[in-house]
């Protein structure tokens, strides 16, 4: 098929598989190299799992940029895993919208406080954020730990301390975030599995 | 599960109560929709509504929610009085035998040894009889009045058809065609496999109900087998995971069991947790407990844990009493904390008696929330119109957000339902300046570290003597976490039978916790996972899934804990020669000198099976348990009790004993019982579920979920929509005692009006999934209606059975 340019946008836009076209070698001769690729083709394919149920479905994340140094990726596309025995490359509703999840309007992007009877939120720098949030807990847990019992046990708890511990997180951090609050001595512990 | 997803193509029967996986896991139902397929299996479904599970089902049955002991008492009925029991594997591979003692008794709904002022029972007559040498006494023909067996045949006489129809509503002929399904596995090449979710367990006697199924596995000879087995359809994609690493409070990672105020010392701690046989020759598996929990000790403190300090044990912090997301919450409440942190978790909608939980994070000094979303949770103290009626300036608790990543993010694993430990890539980084929960961990934990290394403070010899080897102290990989879980040699590690033979250099990971030591020569930080990055590298990251079996096993497929054994119990899929039950799909056979098939054996590979060595190798007597000893807290058979808001003012079971109307041994907070409602304001029943379009309260954040159900409804039947004048579409408002929600109304087929007990009793079905914030349309959150009781064993909350009214606005 010979055609220019101008003619090969036209099909293009004309709606569905433009650029199937051009793979197909439907493409105009003199102008090979401003073709518009396909993304997924030039996409880093990335294995993953779907957070959403226990199922722990497979799932293939494609992404712009080669993962290097410095390169700046974003998720275009996501899919279930066909080798996964278990999903076979299936994905259901919930699963579908995860690119949707992943870029919601409502990711947090900075550390925040609100003070004391405030009615609103204040950005603040990740060192202040720990900084202060390491000084609450250290004056609590210097004032309010237990060292002995009623009955002289050694018993080396923080009881005015508790801690909502995430399912959604991966088997390292929640090793590492128990292994952390032990040390503590926080023994006002829970998570998602009791409810 | 003590199966896995797969396994499930390989029933002859899938019975679900207490799940609707074709909504709530629908990638894992195509197993099931695969045995319909492939092997004729009937679905079969019991459930308060009909719902997309049940749509497909061969047969459907409702049942009140609330009621379901009383069907499952039904059950074990029925398969007793008309003898659907696997005999050789009753026999043999459970307690059925076992005698118990003579002063154990059961009477109008209440066990031996209750105390009604503690609300909780002495337990010292659930114990078995024993001989002189301390072995459970036991009477083979199962004619002592006093065995297990007609213990058990006795106490579930009473649940006759009739009686199940009476109590749940379940017209009895739909009862006893289930009935027929599920028996019809007991012959010994039939299986069936059970999948519950929360269905069963969020009720005050939930931890009962899933008892009662796993007492019909066992009759039926079902445990152990392809295609049975008790399969806990699981919420999050880790929250396996995280249930093993054990971040709650009753016990370390890996299920030990954590130090109390009555273990004073190390060798207290490890004597009441170190099981002696009750039968001779088992396995008794836990008397390795010592090794388990040492090997923790040195991964946690390394060089500072050694003999001489008890291995660092004073350095554990010992549970005072009750700690768990009720009584966390209710102390908070009371104003007896300051400081909390919400990670990946979003209490104030997932917790019951919204308002309650806002009173009580009203009341703390701080609270942090970590999460890549901006939770209800973390605005409690904002106004958000009638769906959070608050007045910031009286709230003085300062709030923290810290931005998180999504699973896309990081590397590490999950573990899915069946156990499966999947490692996951990185794809890219988070947005902004969101960090990793493990880099967060760790610079507040390094923060600290400091701190106290400056200006000393309250114990600080566990915060510096934590081991900390990574590489990059502020980041620690799920690498390096990977290997410290799993456990290595931390000196030459010889063989015991021959001192010559060096099995493993220092430093080098361990293949099986087989190799763990209770001397300090080992460290491993989860004992179950050893295996999961053996010298061999990360078997997490595996990705062969051949199936040579066809059984679906993919053995070489990640890692399942423990030691990669996919269905657990498995010894019990053979007889006692060792010949499986169903040679059509072998799990495992004793070829004559050691066991093998298509799993690891979860048995000792070379016990042999004239030597008697019983399946249930974690529990000391070796079999399956219909009598639970002293386990439970609420009594050692399965009883109906009420929910605590029930439509009935008596227990039908025991209609003169107000006492056993609710289950006897729960724990209700001052305040809270105040705060039920009763049938005469709140005349309906109301049990909460879950959509196929939305998990729990996170996806309202992603706006394709939230296009595709974007707004609270409620579901009611049509003859309660006739009774009230309501019409699909109209706004309706749901109340309970605690406070109120509102909600489009959809009519439907699917809740039927149920007769129980001489009562007309209607079911109210409210979605969960809405709030104040997200990309759908703020809501209200449902957990504004529930009540705040728990399950008498492990505190999860009666979401599933409570009372509200229903008013047209």
């Amino acid at each position: 098929m010979q055609m220019n340019r101008r003619q090969f946008f036209k099909i293009c836009s004309a709606g569905l598989g433009g650029s199937s076209i051009a793979v197909m070698g439907f493409s105009p001769t003199a102008a090979l190299a401003e073709v518009r690729a396909f993304k997924l083709a030039r996409a880093t394919e990335t294995r993953n799992i779907c957070p959403y149920c226990s199922v722990s479905c497979g799932v293939l994340i494609y992404s712009t940029g080669d993962k290097s140094k410095n390169s700046q990726g974003e998720i275009i596309h996501i899919e279930g895993d066909p080798d996964n025995p278990v999903n076979r490359g299936t994905l259901c509703p919930k699963g579908a919208g995860l690119r949707d999840m992943v870029q919601s309007q409502n990711r947090l992007k900075w550390p925040e406080v609100r003070e004391a009877g405030s009615k609103e939120w204040k950005r603040i720098s990740w060192n202040e954020a720990i900084e202060r949030i390491a000084k609450h807990m250290k004056a609590d847990r210097d004032k309010n730990f237990v060292a002995k019992n009623a009955n002289g046990v050694t018993v080396n708890r923080w009881p005015t301390f508790g801690f909502l511990a995430s399912s959604a997180a991966s088997n390292e951090a929640g090793y590492l975030t128990v292994k952390t609050l032990r040390a503590l001595g926080v023994t006002q512990l829970d998570t998602q599995a009791r409810i | 599960m003590t199966n896995h997803w797969v396994d499930i193509k390989n029933a002859d029967v899938i019975f679900v109560m207490g799940g609707n996986p074709a909504e709530a896991h629908p990638c894992g139902f195509k197993w099931v929709i695969e045995a319909k397929k492939n092997r004729k299996a009937k679905l079969v479904v019991v459930d308060p509504r009909f719902n997309r599970t049940a749509s497909v089902a061969d047969y459907y049955a409702p049942v009140r929610a609330g009621s379901d002991i009383a069907f499952f008492g039904g059950v074990i009925n029925y398969l007793l009085t008309n003898d659907k029991i696997h005999h050789d594997y009753v026999k043999a591979y459970t307690n059925a035998s076992f005698l118990i003692d003579e002063n154990y008794k059961f009477e109008d709904g209440i066990f031996s040894g209750y105390d009604e002022a503690k609300r909780s029972y002495a337990k010292d007559s659930w114990k078995y009889q024993f001989d002189k040498d301390g072995f459970a006494k036991v009477d083979e023909t199962l004619q002592d009045p006093n065995c297990v067996f007609q213990l058990m045949k006795k106490h579930y006489s009473r649940y006759t058809p009739e009686t199940v129809e009476k109590v749940c509503g379940t017209p009895k002929d739909a009862f006893l065609k289930v009935c027929e399904y599920i028996a019809s596995t007991a012959a010994p090449d039939r299986t069936m496999s059970y999948l519950y979710a929360l269905g069963l367990t969020e009720h005050s006697v939930g931890s009962q109900n899933i008892r009662c199924m796993a007492m019909v596995q066992l009759l039926l000879g079902n445990m152990g087998m392809a295609g049975g087995g008790i399969n806990a359809l699981r919420g999050h994609a880790n929250v396996q995971g995280i249930t093993d690493m054990c971040l709650y409070a009753q016990t370390l990672p890996g299920y030990l069991s954590a130090p109390t105020d009555a273990d004073p010392d190390r060798a207290t701690y490890l004597t009441k947790r170190t099981p002696k046989a009750l039968r001779p020759g088992q396995m008794n598996f836990p008397q390795n407990f010592p090794k388990w929990f040492t090997s923790l000790c040195k991964a946690w403190y390394g060089n500072a844990a050694t003999k001489d300090n008890d291995f660092a044990y004073d350095w554990l912090p010992k549970l005072g009493g009750a700690s768990d997301v009720l009584s966390i919450f209710h102390a908070m409440y009371e104003g007896k904390m300051n400081g909390f942190v919400c990670q990946g978790f979003n209490p104030l909608a997932s917790v019951p008696n919204k308002k309650k939980v806002g009173d009580a994070l009203a009341k703390l000094k701080y609270l942090v929330v970590m999460d890549p979303l901006a939770t209800d949770t973390s605005e409690f103290w904002k106004p958000h119109g009638e769906f959070n009626e608050v007045d910031p300036t009286k709230i003085d608790t300062e709030v923290f957000r810290l931005p998180a990543n999504l699973f896309a993010e990081h590397a590490g694993t999950f573990t899915n339902s069946g156990r499966v430990v999947q490692w996951r890539w990185k794809a890219v980084d988070g947005p902004g300046e969101s960090k990793e929960d493990t880099e967060i961990m760790a610079s507040l934990f390094l923060k600290l570290k400091a701190m106290y290394a400056k200006d000393g403070g309250a114990l600080p010899e566990p915060i510096m003597n934590l081991t900390w080897a990574y590489n990059q102290p502020d980041k620690p990989s799920p690498e390096e976490l990977l290997r410290e879980i799993n456990g290595k040699a931390l000196s030459e590690l010889t063989d015991p039978k021959d001192p010559t033979k060096v099995l493993f250099k220092a430093g080098e990971q361990l293949p099986s916790f087989g190799f763990l030591r209770d001397d300090g020569s080992t460290a491993c930080g989860n004992w179950i996972y050893c295996g999961s990055w053996s010298q061999a590298g990360n078997n997490t990251a595996r990705r062969d899934n051949s199936d040579p079996s066809g059984l679906g096993q993919t053995l070489n497929w990640g890692f399942a804990w423990p030691v990669n054994r996919r269905i657990l119990y498995n010894r019990a899929s053979a007889d006692l020669a060792g010949k499986p039950w169903d040679p059509k799909r072998t799990v495992l056979r004793w070829t004559g000198t050691a066991w093998g098939g298509n799993d690891i054996p979860d048995m000792r590979p070379d016990a042999a099976p004239d030597q008697n060595v019983m399946p249930f190798i974690m529990n000391p007597e070796g079999v399956g348990r219909l009598f639970s000893r002293e386990i439970m807290a609420d009594g050692p058979f399965p009883e109906h009790y009420e929910p605590f808001e029930s439509p009935l003012d008596r227990n039908p079971m025991h209609p003169n004993n107000p006492k056993a109307k609710s289950n006897p041994a729960a724990r209700v907070y001052k305040g809270d019982m105040e705060a039920f409602g009763t049938a005469k304001d709140y005349p309906y029943v109301a049990t909460t579920y879950r959509l196929v379009e939305h998990f729990h309260y996170w996806t309202k954040q992603s706006k394709i979920n939230a296009i595709m159900q974007p707004e609270q409804f409620v579901e009611i039947g049509e003859d309660l929509a006739k009774e009230k004048g309501i019409k699909a579409g109209d706004r309706i408002k749901v109340r309970s005692n605690r406070g109120f929600i509102k909600g489009v109304a959809v009519v439907t087929k699917r809740i039927k009006t149920l007769d129980v007990d001489g009562k007309k009793v209607h079911t109210v079905g409210i979605p969960i999934h809405y709030g104040f914030k997200g990309a759908t349309k703020p809501g209200f959150i449902t957990n504004t209606l529930t009540p705040f009781v728990g399950d008498a064993n492990v505190q999860t909350p009666e979401f599933k059975a409570f009372l509200v009214n229903i008013e047209k606005v």
